[in-house]
């Protein structure tokens, strides 16, 4: 047995466990972002949207679409690490692992793969209910996949990050309710920042949701209020430095060493 | 070889309570070994550090040679650790917990079930590997935790306080199968509150106290140190006065049982002998500490005072 089979074996159980941990609970991790989306849509796209008219020259619906996906994909990687994590953590199982010889890096790709497969599911699920409100015409299938799983990545990270120094469940929950949902929300989902004074747009700009949202509406759409260069650079340079950060946490054993 | 070699090791939290003040212990390869303590001791602590559980403040480790700052991995391949407070997933399933522990050490998943089998069925618990491990007893959540830190066949396994909170008839299969381990080449390092435990099974014993070694020896050396043993007898007839003995200082605990205490240069047919011949009965006797128990009150109580000198 080579030590990169042993590494792969290791992955591959990280990996597994997490994939069934969130799929025997599909009641409470698959199918809630699907209805609350059905309802975004419904209330958003068809209700309200039809008054709104038009939105950088696409139906308010088809404007919208791209943002909740991506909503849905953030939340949901970002929450499965998060809580997974730091379960293992209150429940001291985390120990199976720091007792093991799997290298830091194994534990955190293993649980990033978790959370970007259910931002992915959920993210295609969502994909999915989209398909009987409106009939997206993609684009650049390359671009679209690929910030739909950077996008599940440096959300898997940043969940990470989170469990590792939360210290109760109100620890985990702070984040996404007070950081997460409202740059997501101020992220450019239901609005165009070109519809903003210009002290605002300005603002916006430094919310990284909002260039994730404009590089997977221009896949999908064809249409952006920023640069597709900028998006990606920001997105890979957030990676880079939540995984360099995470792999710091793990070796010094933050949060879980004493 | 030493499968564990532990030098000067010191363990300061950051809250300034220094847990290790530098301890050394050496445990040979094969050996079944007792780890004592009082609680809060640095037991805990020291096998904290051992399996990485705990980052060492200073001093040296080493597990079958390999330094644990320097190669890790390698130690912890070694290493299999049952540890005192269950820590596995009580929403997973027996069968899983054990074949997952096997998969973080590499071991590829059709070898893990067969391994899990193997360590399941040793413990009497195969027959419950769909259960969640939360329905699980105390005795079995405890041999659960056996069988998952041996399902990669360690050289050197850690039990800390295995048999807490198990009932006797659990304890003593439990007893049989740690020895039936380091018989077949496994080394053991083994922490408990039940000093018969480890009078029982345990070759070579270090005691911990405030963080410093106090006693590092064979066990059988060791218990030869204890000077006094206590005997409480129990008595044919009821005795309602104490007869006068020669060396011997007995103590009425009740009407039918006496308690007297013997120096190690004492000869205990000498005091049977003389009961005899004041016509007093013994139908059995016993000792009233475990031997072990006994020389360890001793040593915490000469650390204790040698510390507030």
């Amino acid at each position: 047995m080579t030590r990169y089979s042993r590494y792969w074996t290791a992955f591959l159980t990280i990996f597994t466990k997490e994939l069934l941990r969130f799929t025997r609970i599909w009641l409470q991790t698959i199918l809630p972002p699907a209805i609350t989306t059905t309802l975004y849509y419904i209330i958003f796209g068809n209700l309200i949207g039809s008054r709104i008219g038009e939105m950088d020259g696409f139906s308010y619906i088809d404007f919208i679409v791209p943002g909740l996906i991506l909503m849905a994909v953030i939340t949901n990687s970002y929450s499965n690490v998060v809580s997974s994590f730091f379960s293992s953590k209150y429940q001291h199982h985390v120990e199976e692992l720091i007792i093991s010889p799997v290298p830091n890096w194994i534990i955190l790709a293993g649980y990033v793969a978790g959370g970007v497969s259910r931002g992915v599911l959920v993210g295609v699920t969502v994909t999915a209910v989209s398909l009987f409100f409106t009939d997206i015409q993609v684009q650049s299938y390359g671009w679209t996949l690929m910030v739909f799983v950077l996008t599940a990545i440096l959300f898997s990270l940043a969940g990470f990050i989170n469990a590792v120094y939360a210290n109760s469940f109100d620890d985990i929950t702070i984040v996404p309710t007070f950081i997460l949902t409202p740059l997501t929300y101020l992220g450019g989902v239901f609005y165009s920042i070109n519809m903003l004074p210009e002290f605002w747009q300005q603002v916006s700009l430094a919310n990284p949701i909002l260039y994730m949202v404009n590089a997977f509406r221009y896949g999908l759409l064809g249409v952006s209020d920023i640069s597709m260069v900028a998006a990606l650079g920001i997105v890979v340079l957030f990676i880079l430095a939540l995984t360099t950060f995470s792999l710091m946490l793990l070796s010094r054993g933050i949060g879980i060493k004493t | 070889m030493n499968a564990l070699a532990i030098s000067d090791l010191r363990k300061v939290y950051k809250n300034g309570f220094e847990a290790l003040k530098g301890i050394d212990i050496n445990v040979a390869e094969g050996d079944f070994f007792a780890l004592l303590g009082p609680n809060g001791a640095g037991k805990s602590t020291a096998i904290g550090i051992i399996s990485s559980l705990v980052n060492k403040t200073s001093g040296q480790v080493e597990v079958f040679g390999h330094d644990l700052d320097k190669d890790p991995e390698a130690v912890k391949s070694c290493i299999g650790l049952v540890p005192q407070e269950f820590n596995f997933n009580m929403w997973e399933r027996i069968g899983e917990i054990v074949v997952n522990q096997a998969g973080f050490y590499g071991i590829p998943r059709k070898e893990a079930w067969r391994r899990a089998e193997a360590s399941l069925k040793q413990l009497d618990l195969w027959d419950k590997r769909n259960q969640m491990s939360r329905t699980l007893s105390g005795g079995m959540k405890r041999r659960l935790m056996i069988a998952r830190a041996l399902v990669h066949r360690p050289k050197l396994l850690i039990l800390d306080e295995p048999t807490a909170g198990v009932d006797i008839e659990i304890r003593r299969s439990m007893w049989a199968f740690m020895s039936e381990l380091n018989a077949q080449g496994t080394t053991i390092i083994l922490t408990t509150h039940y000093l018969e435990e480890a009078e029982s099974l345990c070759r070579n014993i270090a005691i911990i106290n405030q963080g410093r070694i106090v006693e590092n020896t064979r066990m059988d050396q060791l218990l030869r140190q204890l000077h006094t043993e206590t005997f409480v007898l129990n008595l044919r007839d009821p005795l309602a006065d104490l007869p006068g003995l020669d060396g011997f200082q007995l103590k009425r605990l009740d009407e039918q049982r006496i308690e007297v205490a013997i120096n190690s240069d004492q000869s205990i047919n000498h005091l049977f002998e003389q009961l005899t011949n004041k016509g007093v009965g013994i139908t059995s006797m016993r000792n009233k500490q475990n031997r072990l128990e006994q020389l360890f009150i001793n040593m915490l109580e000469n650390s204790r005072n040698g510390a507030a000198q």
